[in-house]
């Protein structure tokens, strides 16, 4: 620490060429964050899906609705606390855009299967006197500025009423919300009433869409799994059975190898900004070698010398790449407020880890070299301008 | 004019003593025009598929107001009235060219190891006359399949996306077991990433009525008006008219929008970390020439040859790297086939297409780039005052 100020003032040296170097710092770690953030999106490590909870779907096709009368049989499973059917509406709030899924479900069920999402008593209790009642996660009824009481009209892709017509409104009667912090996934859905979907639709009565599977043992999952599988082989409607963070994931796998897309960029991003800095860094000191071996006339070491140098590139990546990190979130907190049809991105524990490791890997591997230089400078060639 | 070429080709003889700080320049925009390209050409790869799905000769229902095939359905009761309606071409045995289709999910397994995923791929029950109307259509191997048997014939595609689907292969869904007994081509649509059945095996193995859409023949494309106007009129018909080009075009859309943005902000944010990059090099790049550039003007050389050769010597090493960029995106990606969700919630495979409108518009931002890195040092150059650049000499 004791050179701190000599560093510093070795790093200003050429005021341009740091600062430009600078900005180009700051871009490249104001993409990695972003990027990082997109890439925890769908990482499992970060995906908020902790419930003990499985999720059976009908093996071809979780499109493929499921017969209601399953329900008993699956109740009956030992270490299966609790059933929840749910099945997916396909809404569509004035504009395609605009979209959020809809799940037409059973509200007692929903609120025992779900305990980690609460209801004030009151709308649950709305919910349970309005057939057309609906219940709307804060994130979403924060997006479009709806409050109890609202009606919120629906297109439905998939399912037409009687009539024909694709047209439903539903009552918002109740806003869920955590019951501890972050506990409850499920804020940006809207939940209908399955008893007054399923007598208002045209066709498909009868059938329950997926179910929600609550178990009292997280570690029962496999063995619970395989057994309501076994249950259903070998009959026109087979299940299959995993975590909801099984399902989630593979949710994201079907739309590609996105990771790959996101690595290759960051890739680019990080060879092309490791010529730029190690260019800055091999200038700064070949410019200063009659300075550098005046530091070792006046006593400093080769090693101290060595030093110096790395710790002038440590300074400029980290100085630097913090400046990107704090735009990045900024940035993040902007898109966050704005309407976008996009999970909230934040940079946690984790990007900020990539970001630091690629810091210091970024300040070594452009370092290195002219350190090694500077550190086998020999004073009397240097002063000669050899 | 000569002595602006001359000036300037004389830099550029040096640019090989400052090879170092160049490549700064050569590469930071080789790596935003590669991001650019490789980006764009999936989306453009998508569309490609998409837009040349479909015919505008035939014409495509749909129930009124869905977005996609997946969503829609057609009551049974309406479908022989379908086939009565106004310019639909007839066969040599006159029976309307149309075939009532059923479109179903099925989920297969694509690639291995921890990315392995199960992916929802479309199964459709075609009536003959489908592939009748469909000459693009064709079999590569095996056989068709028969009617009122649990047999599939594959896409290439799907073949070479989606595993366990060669020809002899069994499937096992909805409790019966169903054999691939062929593999058909047709030209790299989005329906090769498919499996095809007899229509009434898809209806009783998954307990439909009716279909999911209807497609016909027409007796020539400019019949749309005269069929769609039929059913419009008629109101029994709750149905969406339109070509099947067009249905498939409009597909595309929300994919090639959405990658399209993605796009310019990630190569749009890079390219302001190129610009600085091509800032600093031709910086110093000038603080070299210090000497040359002062010692032409004391001897009578305005300053526009100065600016011209700083400018050119900016702009010749954004193209070389965005000549670089857009090789290393073509050789990489390009033709690389891969398969993602679309609007049926089902996979498409596509491929990789970097075409010739790509990698201009890649040379186009490295020339944008190189001339606002060249401008700002290239003024600095001309103004240099000329006693104290030689003075330092």
């Amino acid at each position: 620490m004791r050179y701190a100020s000599l560093v510093w003032a070795m790093l200003w040296r050429s005021r341009a060429r740091t600062v430009l170097t600078l900005l180009s710092l700051v871009t490249a770690f104001l993409l990695l964050g972003l990027i990082q953030a997109a890439n925890s999106l769908f990482s499992a490590n970060t995906i908020n899906l902790s419930a003990p909870i499985l999720i059976t779907q009908a093996r071809v096709s979780f499109t493929s609705p499921l017969p209601m009368r399953f329900l008993p049989q699956l109740e009956a499973v030992p270490g299966v606390e609790s059933v929840s059917h749910s099945q997916f509406f396909g809404g569509i709030y004035q504009d395609p855009k605009n979209f959020f899924p809809q799940f037409a479900v059973n509200p007692e069920r929903w609120i025992r299967t779900f305990p980690e999402c609460v209801l004030p008593p009151e709308q649950e209790q709305a919910w349970r006197n309005t057939r057309t009642g609906a219940i709307a996660g804060p994130q979403l009824a924060q997006r479009f500025g709806w409050k109890v009481g609202d009606r919120i009209p629906l297109v439905s892709q998939i399912w037409a009423q009687k009539d024909g017509s694709r047209a439903w409104t539903f009552d918002l009667v109740g806003i869920f919300g955590d019951k501890v912090k972050d506990s409850c996934p499920r804020v940006n859905n809207m939940y209908i009433r399955y008893d007054y979907f399923d007598e208002a639709r045209q066709f498909g009565h009868g059938a329950a869409g997926i179910y929600v599977l609550r178990i009292r043992d997280p570690n029962q999952a496999e063995a619970i799994a395989q057994q309501v599988d076994a249950m259903f082989e070998n009959s026109p409607d087979e299940t299959k059975t995993q975590t909801e963070k099984d399902f989630t994931l593979n949710f994201v796998r079907q739309l590609g190898n996105i990771k790959l897309i996101l690595y290759s960029i960051l890739g680019a991003v990080f060879f092309a900004i490791l010529m730029l800095t190690g260019n800055t860094m091999s200038q700064a000191v070949q410019d200063r070698i009659p300075e550098l071996a005046v530091l070792k006339t006046i006593g400093f070491t080769d090693g101290r010398v060595l030093a110096l140098v790395l710790s002038e590139s440590l300074f400029l990546c980290v100085l630097g790449g913090l400046a990107g990190m704090l735009l990045s979130m900024a940035v993040m907190a902007v898109l966050a407020k704005l309407p976008l049809n996009f999970p909230p991105m934040n940079a946690n524990l984790d990007v900020w880890l990539f970001a630091a490791a690629s810091m210091v890997l970024l300040s070594l591997l452009v370092g290195v070299w002219p350190a090694v230089r500077a550190w086998r400078l020999s004073i009397v060639d240097a002063l000669a301008g050899r | 004019m000569r002595t602006i070429f001359a000036i300037t080709l004389m830099n550029f003889r040096s640019i090989g003593n400052r090879l170092g700080t160049s490549l700064v320049i050569v590469v930071g925009i080789a790596c935003v025009v590669a991001v650019l390209i490789g980006m764009l050409s999936m989306s453009k790869g998508f569309e490609r598929t998409l837009k040349g799905t479909g015919s505008d000769s035939r014409v495509l229902l749909l129930s009124a107001g869905v977005l996609a095939e997946l969503s829609s359905g057609i009551g049974p009761d309406v479908l022989p009235l379908v086939r009565t309606l106004p310019g639909i071409r007839r066969d040599a045995e006159g029976r309307p060219l149309v075939s009532a289709e059923v479109m179903v999910i099925t989920e297969l397994k694509r690639g291995t190891g921890r990315q392995q995923a199960s992916v929802n791929v479309a199964l459709r029950g075609v009536e003959p006359a489908g592939l009748a109307m469909r000459p693009e259509v064709k079999l590569v191997e095996g056989r068709w399949f028969q009617s009122g048997l649990r047999e599939v014939v594959a896409g290439r595609q799907a073949t070479q996306q989606f595993e366990g689907i060669g020809v002899g292969q069994t499937l096992h869904f909805r409790g019966s077991t169903w054999t691939v007994v062929g593999i058909f081509d047709s030209d790299g649509d989005a329906h090769e990433s498919e499996l095809w059945t007899d229509v009434d095996t898809a209806r009783s193995a998954f307990g439909r009525a009716g279909a999911s859409s209807v497609l016909a023949q027409l007796e020539s494309p400019d019949r749309l008006g005269a069929l769609k106007d039929a059913v419009t009129s008629d109101p029994r018909f709750r149905l969406d008219v339109q070509s099947e080009r067009a249905y498939f075009t409009a597909q595309s859309q929300n994919f090639t929008r959405q990658i399209g943005i993605l796009t310019t902000v990630v190569a749009a944010i890079m390219a302001f970390g190129a610009l600085f990059g091509a800032l600093n090099t031709m910086y110093s790049a000038v603080a070299t020439r210090r000497v040359e550039i002062a010692t032409l003007r004391a001897i009578g050389f305005s300053g526009l040859p100065v600016v011209v050769s700083v400018l050119a010597e900016a702009i010749a090493l954004a193209v070389t790297g965005g000549v670089i960029g857009a090789a290393i995106s073509y050789a990489l990606f390009n033709g690389m086939t891969v398969s993602t969700l679309g609007q049926n919630f089902t996979q498409i495979a596509f491929s990789f297409a970097v075409t010739p409108d790509l990698v201009t518009r890649g040379l186009a931002w490295s020339v944008i780039i190189g001339l606002f890195g060249g401008l700002f040092p290239a003024v600095r150059a001309a103004r240099l005052p000329i006693v104290v650049a030689l003075r330092a000499a």
